[in-house]
């Protein structure tokens, strides 16, 4: 068997070595992060439909339950081994359900093995990994507004300041400026002694910089068709667009539009909820879009993003009339036009490919989808955000034009 | 880097205390560590130094969310050598420090005098940094992918390992004879004798059958072990086709599973026996007055469970007090457990004074399973209101099932048992005559969590690079899992 010798290898200084260990800890950890990036990624279709995410806020950090992580090894199935507790109780007594497990609740805290891996990450790192599993391009702002911010550049000195903005190089060179011109300074023992007159201060100005800024039209059909599973699904892609658009831009305000045959704008917590019996005339959506576009949104000032979910089971005669609003106010004017078409069973799902057919090649900025069920949220987010135009896929109608 | 005056002062003071009562340690030596770093030392489990890999990263995250510095902590943060190394919050107080070196000492006696620990590498501090070294090396050579993935698949088995044979030798000498096991056999030992009557001696007849019988056991010795193993890991770096430098990670990753297996078999006693010191040494010799209440609160933090749940650690000093009481009085042996007037048992006292020397001497012989089996009353159980709890797959919750003591002995025992680990067995390194290898589970009544149970044989698998077997009961069935390549495994009742 062969075994090196221990080579006199000694613990480094630091009476039990500690001290290089911060270097050690470090690159384990980021090694491990890493990995859980990867899992993550992997994984991508089963986090984004996690609803504890949806709503929060950027830097939130969310705790995920990361499998696959732990090492396997030759373990028991732990749920049939019980365990030994203390304390009052009758037999029968319930202690608590599975998967209300806290930190003191594993086995017997002294067991192997028991822990699943939760690790934290911020929501901005996630929508991070979205971007780069999904090849998602950066959005380019077209238009900076003339909303500006200023920030404060220090690029001026002055004699008076806080001693915080002290500039040490210009008052030590002042120092031996003056000590030269009269006289006191000595080659032979260079001590430069700054006096108060000498002290130099940073000083700032405001700089102008061109904000750009981003609205995002959130636009859903809540005809009667629309049932409360395709109005989830439009919830959790809705969430991902927005914040994978909030991460390029520093102001992002939303607008909600709901329709049936009829178009009006809610707030977000409504826009989930609403359910209308009528029947469906997506032209009206786009209509009110346009509207708010023309009176709030110039296009010089505002970078325009507008999504449209529906089950594409618009009124036959109103498709023209929506093809002509997208073609003429909307899909000029936005940076992105998205369509999302869920699936319902009492849809016909035409919409989608009479989109198609009618813009196809036309616009770069047209992107279309099918959102089949919460499995294709994924593709759907790449569909929209993605980099090709794709519409061409959409582009055959389906077998009968059936209801 | 030595301690301020204040803490020096303290540790030599408590030092002389804990010699006083007569507890044997190695050299302490305490260091200072900011939160940060004790994560840190945390996450290593005790040591400074560790070989580079992700699941240091893994504990480190988990242990900044969780960390309660606790002193059932401590543990973990003084470790096993000579001199004995051992950590301190900057952020502590005084009475929290001088708490913790009484637990030190205590731990550190501990780890001197138990039995179990007598083999253990009382120079671990540098080995493991011998051990970062050698792997770092690895890894500049052959890359960190491979040597990750490597290590990946020893963590995998790292716990297989015979936990009872911590106290022997770790090298047994080679089984095999060096001879050829295909070769057959041509020549056996004739008995000595004269060559005119070495017919008579040793006729044709004898040799031959000789012969056949020498190629018989030579058969039988062709199934290797020639005894069920438990140590898989052993078994995988004498007889695994890997290269010589992964057998040097093997082999690296098992000596510190047998450094650390004496310490995942004694917690509980260990714990307890730390708890019991500090206990003793703080109340009668170093509490001022003043002080007395934060310690009492100090002490109640640390020693408090999740209603219901069982604090391991507090097990362990109850136990040692109960013993202590029962020494001291004499409640133990043929005449005390015959009576049967419970009157009588509770106030049984024959004023023995023996309780004292019995710790120091379990402290010294016993290991968490011994000490529950031999210790464990049907009083203390219902004393300390212990049961055991079930999960019901009907109400999806767990339940007390039981309290009887019997029964929350066993279960006791049973988690225990092997520090927790299923039991698994080398049966046959040359199965089907293929060098297949077979692996046995001991089923003691619960099923193997199946998912990690192919990966990690898949794992085993990638080291023999032939096909691995394991049999093992599921669902009442007795079941063999096999692994023939990577994506092919094969599952069978038999």
């Amino acid at each position: 068997m062969n075994q090196q010798p221990t080579n006199g290898q000694k613990a480094p200084a630091g009476a039990g070595g500690t001290d290089k260990m911060v270097e050690r800890i470090e690159r384990d950890v980021a090694r491990f992060r890493d990995i859980v990036k990867g899992k993550i990624k992997q994984n991508l279709r089963k986090f984004i439909t996690n609803t504890e995410l949806i709503g929060r806020q950027g830097k939130t950090i969310v705790s995920i339950p990361v499998p696959q992580i732990e090492i396997p090894h030759f373990t028991y199935q732990w749920r049939y081994v019980g365990g030994v507790g203390q304390g009052e109780g009758e037999e029968g007594e319930i202690l608590w359900f599975e998967g209300q497990e806290g930190e003191g609740q594993r086995g017997a805290g002294f067991l192997p093995g028991f822990h699943p891996v939760e690790v934290e990450i911020t929501l901005e790192e996630l929508v991070e990994l979205l971007g780069e599993e999904l090849e998602l391009p950066r959005l380019e702002p077209k238009s900076y507004g003339q909303m500006q911010s200023e920030k404060p550049r220090y690029k001026s000195i002055r004699r008076v300041g806080p001693e915080s903005l002290r500039y040490f190089k210009r008052t030590f060179r002042q120092a031996l400026k003056r000590q030269m011109l009269s006289g006191t300074y000595d080659h032979e023992n260079p001590v430069i002694i700054p006096i108060h007159d000498d002290f130099r201060y940073r000083s700032f100005e405001y700089e102008p910089q061109p904000e750009s800024k981003a609205v995002i039209f959130f636009m859903m059909d809540v005809s009667g068709s629309m049932g409360d599973e395709q109005k989830e699904i439009v919830r959790i892609t809705a969430f991902w667009i927005d914040q994978w658009i909030r991460r390029h831009y520093r102001g992002v305000e939303r607008r909600y539009i709901v329709h049936d045959a009829a178009a009006r704008e809610v707030p977000e917590e409504l826009f989930y909820r609403l359910r209308e019996s009528g029947g469906t005339k997506i032209s009206s959506a786009y209509k009110l879009c346009a509207k708010f576009i023309d009176e709030y949104y110039p296009t010089t000032e505002w970078n325009i993003y507008a999504f449209h979910f529906s089950d594409g089971d618009n009124w036959e005669e109103d498709d023209a009339e929506a093809f002509e609003v997208l073609d003429e106010k909307l899909l000029p004017q936005v940076n992105l036009f998205g369509y999302g078409q869920v699936h319902s069973h009492w849809g016909t799902g035409r919409f989608l490919h009479d989109l198609a057919d009618e813009f196809s090649g036309d616009f770069e900025n047209l992107r279309l989808t099918e959102i089949r069920s919460k499995d294709y949220i994924l593709d759907a987010i790449r569909n929209l955000l993605g980099k090709q135009p794709n519409s061409e896929p959409f582009r055959q109608r389906p077998q009968s034009g059936r209801a | 880097m030595s301690l301020p005056a204040e803490l020096e002062q303290a540790r030599k003071e408590i030092e002389a205390i804990a010699r006083e009562y007569g507890l044997d340690f190695f050299p302490l030596v305490f260091e200072l560590v900011s939160y940060k770093q004790m994560n840190q030392l945390a996450a290593y489990t005790g040591f400074p130094i560790r070989y580079p890999h992700w699941r240091w990263g893994m504990e480190y995250e988990r242990v900044r969310k969780s960390y309660t510095y606790g002193l059932q902590v401590i543990h973990e943060m003084v470790i096993n050598n000579n001199p004995c190394y051992a950590y301190l919050l900057s952020s502590n107080t005084l009475l929290e420090h001088k708490i913790v070196m009484a637990h030190v000492c205590a731990h550190s006696d501990f780890f001197k005098n138990n039995q179990w620990f007598a083999h253990t590498n009382r120079k671990m501090l540098d080995e493991m940094a011998n051990h970062s070294v050698r792997i770092q090396r690895y890894i500049e050579r052959y890359g960190w992918e491979r040597v990750e993935s490597f290590i990946d698949i020893c963590l995998s088995i790292e716990d297989m390992i015979d936990y009872h044979a911590v106290h022997v030798k770790r090298y047994p000498p080679e089984e095999e004879d060096g001879e050829d096991p295909e070769a057959p056999v041509l020549t056996v030992p004739k008995l000595p004798s004269k060559s005119y009557l070495d017919k008579w001696v040793n006729p044709p007849e004898f040799l031959e059958e000789l012969r056949r019988i020498r190629q018989r056991k030579k058969q039988e010795r062709r199934k290797f072990p020639s005894r069920p193993e438990k140590d898989l890991l052993l078994f995988l770096i004498q007889h695994a086709p890997i290269e010589e430098w992964q057998r040097d990670i093997l082999a690296m990753i098992r000596e510190e599973s047998y450094y650390f297996a004496p310490q995942a078999m004694t917690k509980i006693l260990n714990e307890g026996w730390a708890s019991f010191w500090h206990s003793k040494i703080m109340t009668e010799r170093v509490l001022k007055d003043s002080e007395v209440i934060d310690y009492a609160d100090h002490h109640a933090a640390v020693t408090a469970a999740a209603p219901g749940m069982l604090n391991p650690y507090k097990l362990g000093l109850e136990l040692l007090r109960d013993i202590k009481e029962r020494w001291d009085k004499g409640r133990f042996g043929k005449e005390y457990e015959e009576c049967d007037d419970l009157a009588m048992k509770e106030a049984w006292d024959k004023n023995l004074g023996l309780g004292m020397a019995k710790l120091f001497e379990v402290r010294r012989v016993h290991n968490d399973v011994t000490f529950i089996d031999t210790f464990l009353t049907e009083e203390f159980v219902r004393k300390h209101k212990l049961f055991v709890y079930e999960f019901n797959r009907y109400t999806g919750a767990y339940e007390i099932s039981s309290r009887d003591f019997e029964t929350v002995k066993q279960k006791l025992l049973f988690l225990l048992t092997n520090c927790g680990h299923p039991i698994i067995w080398v049966m046959d390194g040359n199965y089907h005559n293929r060098g297949e290898l077979y692996l046995w589970h001991q089923h003691e009544g619960i099923d193997l969590r199946w998912d990690f149970a192919i990966e990690t044989l898949k794992n085993i698998h990638s080291l023999w690079k032939r096909p691995v077997h394991l049999e093992t009961v599921k669902s009442r069935r007795k079941v063999r899992l096999s692994i023939y390549d990577r994506d092919r495994f094969q599952e069978e009742v038999l």
